[in-house]
C-alpha cells in the first residue's frame, strides 16, 4: 500500500495550481444562494471555509463552524450528477438536404474536470448510474466519455447530516474506493491539514512537485476516529432487510394514499437525487432553415407526461407516481441492476418541499405492512 | 460495440465512439399504402445497403425529420428482411407524419430493439394467435414464421378482432391464410352494418370456436390492455399453462434502449424486457391499477 501523505492547508493553493496544470478545470463546493453546491472554482477562497450545513425534511440552513474547515458540511444540494449526465444534451442535429435529412453528431465535451470534494455516497451513486449507463446492453456516450474525464478528489465525510443514512445503504461514510485521490481533513488550533490517499497512477501524477510529508501514526489515528464519529451519528435509518419483497408486497396499502395527500408531485427530490435517470426528448426545430435537434432532458417520473400513453397517462395520480419514486429506488431496482438504487445521501428529504421522507414511509409501511404474497412472479420473488 | 471504462474508478479517456446508439440509420420509403381508413404499412430500405434482420415481435424507434420518434413493431416476413416493413395507426404527430412521406423520402431507423415472439418454445404444441385491432401488425410476423415451419407445430388458430369490418387489417391476407387447411382463421367486430355475415363480439368470444389442447398448447397475445387481460383470463381457465401465455405490452418509450426510464411495468423495462412478456411475469401486475 502507498503510504499516506499530508498536505498542508498553506498547499492547497500549490495543489489548485497542479490540478490547472495537468488540464483539469475544477469543480468544487462553494456557496450559492445560501447552500453548498458544486461549480467551477479557481482558488481555494471561493471553498465553503468555516461553513456547514443544518439538514432536516424540507429544511436547509447553513451555519457558521468554529473552525476553518474546507470540508465541514454534508451533502451539497446538487450531486454531480449535473456535470456527468447532463440535465440537457444535444443529441444530434439534422439537416435537411437535397439528398434527405443527414444525421450530424455534436462534438462531444471532453474537458477534463477534477470534482473535488466527493463523498463516499456520491461515489456510491455514481457506480449505480455507471451499472446503467456503461455496463448495459447500451451505453450514453456522453456520460461514459464525461465519468472518464473526470477526475475523483475525494473527502473523508467527518460529520453526516441531520438525513443522511448511507451507513444503513452500505455506502459510507467512509471512503474506500473509486477515487483518485482521497482527502481526510484534520482542523486543530495549531494545524490544519489533509490526510492524503493515492488511489490511482493518475491521482499521483497531481500531486507530483508538491513536498508533501508522510503522515505519522497520531495523524493516521486521528483521521480514523474522526470517521468512525461520523458513522456514529447518522441522522436517519432504513432497515434494508427483506425491502424488495416488503414493497413488492404493499403495492396496495394506505400509506400511499396518505403520502400522496402531502406530496405536491414538484420532482424536487427526483432532480436532487444522484441516481435518478430518467431523461425525455425535445424535438427542436428550425424548419427554414431546415435544421432539426433532439435534445435530451431529466425527467421525472412525478410527471404526467412520464407515463403518456394513447393520449392518456398510466400514473394519473399522485399516489401512483410517488409509489413508483419509492418502489423504484429500493425494490424494483434491485432486480433491474442489482443494486438498490438509494445511497441514502438525505437530499430528496432535505429538499423536499413538505419534508416528506423516504425513510420515515419505509418504516411506516414496515411497521404495518401485508405480510401476504409477491406481486411479482419470479423475478420479485 | 462497448466503449471500456474498466472498473467503475476513473481512468482513461476514450476516444468519442461514432456508434452512439442514439443515433438513427436512415432507410427509404419504397411504398407507403393504406391498410384501412386509419391505419397504413410502409416499406423501407436500408440506404446503406445493410438489411435489418429482426425476430418476431421486436421493434423499432422510427424517427422523422423535426417531429418525433415512436416505437413501432416491425410486421414484414423475417425471412424476406430486403424489406423493413411497419404497419402503423395515425393516431398523433409522429405517426401522422411517417403517413406523409413519400417514395424515395428518409425516415430514421433505430433498432431492431427489444424480446420478441418466443416461438421456438412454442415448437410441438397447438398455437393460438389472438389480435385486437393494430396489435395483428406486430403478431405477423410470427405468422410467417410459424406458417413457414408449420409442421413443426399442431393446431395453429388465429383470432382477430377489430372495431368495424373497414377496421379489419390485412384482410386480403387473412383471406389468403383462411383459405389454407392447415390453420384456422376466425374474425370478429365490435360493431357492423347489417351487411356483415360474420362474427359480432369481443374477441374472446372466438375461443370458443376452435379446437386446442390446452396443456401444451402456446398463445400469442397482441391489442388493448384489457382484450389481452380478458384473454389472458379465458385461455388460462380454459387449462392453458400461465408460462405459455405471451403478451406484447406498451408503455411511452423514449430511447428503447433501457436508457430513458419511461417504459417501466414493476421491475421490468418493456423495451428491453419485453415488448413480449410471459403471462407468469406480469399476472400480478396486470391487475394492479396505475402501475
Ligand atoms: C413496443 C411498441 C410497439 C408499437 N408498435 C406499434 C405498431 O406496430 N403500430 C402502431 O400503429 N403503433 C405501435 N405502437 C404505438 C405507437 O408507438 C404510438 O401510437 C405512437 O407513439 C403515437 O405517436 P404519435 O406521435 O403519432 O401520437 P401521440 O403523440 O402519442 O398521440 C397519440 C394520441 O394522443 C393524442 N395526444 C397527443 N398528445 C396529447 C396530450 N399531451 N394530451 C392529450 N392527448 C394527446 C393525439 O392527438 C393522439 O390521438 C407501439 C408502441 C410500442 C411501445
Ligand atoms: S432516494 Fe433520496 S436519499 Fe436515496 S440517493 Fe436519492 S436523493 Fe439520496
Ligand atoms: S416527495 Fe417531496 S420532493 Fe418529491 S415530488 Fe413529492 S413533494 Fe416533491
Ligand atoms: S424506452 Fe427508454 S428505458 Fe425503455
Amino acid at each position: 500500500m502507498e503510504p499516506k501523505l499530508v498536505l498542508d492547508r498553506h498547499q492547497f493553493d500549490t495543489f489548485f495550481e497542479s490540478l490547472h496544470k495537468h488540464g483539469y478545470e475544477i469543480i468544487g463546493p462553494t456557496l450559492l444562494d445560501g447552500a453548498v453546491v458544486y461549480a467551477p472554482v479557481d482558488s481555494p477562497d471561493e471553498l465553503p471555509v468555516g461553513w456547514t450545513d443544518e439538514q432536516q425534511g424540507g429544511v436547509y440552513r447553513l451555519k457558521r463552524r468554529g473552525d476553518q474547515a474546507l470540508f465541514g458540511y454534508s451533502a451539497a444540494a446538487h450531486s454531480w450528477k449535473k456535470f456527468l449526465f447532463l440535465p440537457t444534451l444535444k443529441l444530434f442535429e439534422a439537416y435537411r438536404t437535397s439528398g434527405g435529412p443527414e444525421i450530424r453528431h455534436p462534438q462531444p465535451d471532453v474537458r477534463r474536470r477534477a470534482f473535488l470534494g466527493v463523498r463516499a455516497c456520491e461515489i456510491a451513486s455514481m457506480e449505480i448510474q455507471d451499472r446503467i449507463l456503461i455496463h448495459g446492453t447500451f451505453q450514453d456516450t456522453a456520460y461514459v466519455q464525461a465519468r472518464n474525464a473526470a477526475l475523483i478528489v475525494a473527502v473523508q465525510c467527518l460529520q453526516s447530516g441531520g438525513t443522511c443514512f448511507c451507513r444503513s445503504m452500505n455506502t459510507g461514510p467512509e471512503v474506500t474506493r473509486g477515487y483518485d485521490l482521497l482527502l481526510t481533513e484534520i482542523t486543530g488550533p495549531q494545524k490544519h491539514v489533509f490526510i492524503v490517499d493515492v488511489g490511482t497512477d493518475r491521482g499521483a501524477g497531481i500531486l507530483e512537485g508538491i513536498a508533501l510529508a508522510k503522515a505519522d501514526e497520531a495523524d493516521l489515528k486521528h483521521a480514523g476516529d474522526l470517521v468512525d464519529e461520523a458513522a456514529a451519528h447518522m441522522g436517519r435509518v432504513l432497515d434494508q432487510n427483506g425491502i424488495k419483497e416488503l414493497l413488492y408486497r404493499n403495492y396496495e396499502h394506505p400509506r400511499w394514499e396518505e403520502v400522496a395527500k402531502r406530496c405536491l408531485t414538484c420532482t424536487n427530490c427526483t432532480i436532487v437525487c444522484p441516481t435518478c435517470f430518467c431523461t425525455t426528448i425535445e424535438d427542436v426545430t428550425d424548419l427554414p432553415g431546415g435544421k432539426a435537434e433532439r435534445w435530451r432532458r431529466w425527467d421525472s417520473c412525478f410527471t404526467l407526461d412520464h407515463s403518456y400513453l394513447h393520449g392518456g397517462c398510466v400514473r394519473c395520480s399522485g399516489l401512483s407516481r410517488y409509489r413508483q419514486w419509492m418502489t423504484h429506488k429500493l425494490a424494483t431496482w434491485i432486480d433491474q441492476f442489482g443494486t438498490s438504487g438509494c445511497v441514502g445521501c438525505g437530499r430528496c428529504i432535505t429538499w423536499c418541499p413538505v419534508g416528506i421522507d423516504i425513510t420515515e414511509e419505509t418504516a411506516a409501511i414496515r411497521s404495518s405492512g401485508d405480510a401476504s404474497s409477491s406481486i411479482f412472479g419470479k423475478k420479485g420473488e | 460495440m462497448k466503449t471500456d471504462i474498466g472498473t467503475a474508478g476513473p481512468g482513461r479517456q476514450t476516444e468519442p465512439t461514432l456508434d452512439d446508439p442514439i443515433l438513427p440509420r436512415m432507410f427509404q420509403v419504397r411504398r407507403i399504402f393504406s391498410e384501412t381508413a386509419d391505419s397504413f404499412s410502409c416499406e423501407l430500405q436500408p440506404s446503406d445497403g445493410e438489411v435489418m434482420h429482426f425476430s418476431p415481435g421486436q421493434f423499432n424507434m422510427l424517427y422523422v425529420f423535426g417531429v418525433g420518434e415512436i416505437p413501432i413493431s416491425i410486421s414484414g416476413n423475417p425471412d424476406k428482411p430486403k424489406l423493413l416493413v411497419h404497419t402503423i395507426r395515425s393516431v398523433g404527430p409522429a405517426s401522422k407524419a411517417i403517413r406523409r412521406l413519400k417514395r424515395g423520402d428518409l425516415i430514421g431507423v433505430r433498432g431492431p430493439y427489444g424480446t420478441g415472439w418466443p416461438v421456438k418454445g412454442a415448437e410441438g404444441n397447438d398455437v393460438v394467435i389472438v389480435a385486437g385491432g393494430i396489435g395483428l401488425a406486430p403478431l405477423r410476423p410470427l405468422i410467417y414464421r410459424v406458417l413457414a415451419e408449420r409442421e413443426k407445430y399442431g393446431r395453429v388458430a388465429l383470432l382477430v378482432g377489430a372495431r368495424t369490418p373497414g377496421d379489419i387489417l390485412f384482410q386480403r391476407q387473412l383471406e389468403r391464410w383462411r383459405g389454407r387447411l392447415d390453420i384456422d382463421v376466425l374474425v370478429t367486430v365490435d360493431k357492423a352494418p347489417r351487411s356483415w355475415r360474420g362474427n359480432v363480439g369481443v374477441v374472446t368470444s372466438l375461443i370458443p370456436k376452435i379446437r386446442f389442447d390446452p396443456a401444451t398448447t402456446t398463445a400469442f397475445v397482441c391489442g388493448p390492455e384489457v382484450m389481452m387481460r380478458f384473454t389472458a383470463m379465458e385461455l388460462e381457465v380454459r387449462g392453458v399453462p400461465t408460462s405459455n401465455l405471451h403478451f406484447s405490452l406498451e408503455r411511452n418509450m423514449k430511447c428503447g434502449i433501457g436508457l430513458c426510464g419511461h417504459c417501466q411495468l414493476g421491475p421490468y423495462f418493456i423495451c428491453k424486457d419485453g415488448p413480449v412478456l410471459g403471462l407468469d411475469k406480469i399476472k400480478k401486475l396486470m391487475a394492479l391499477r396505475e402501475i
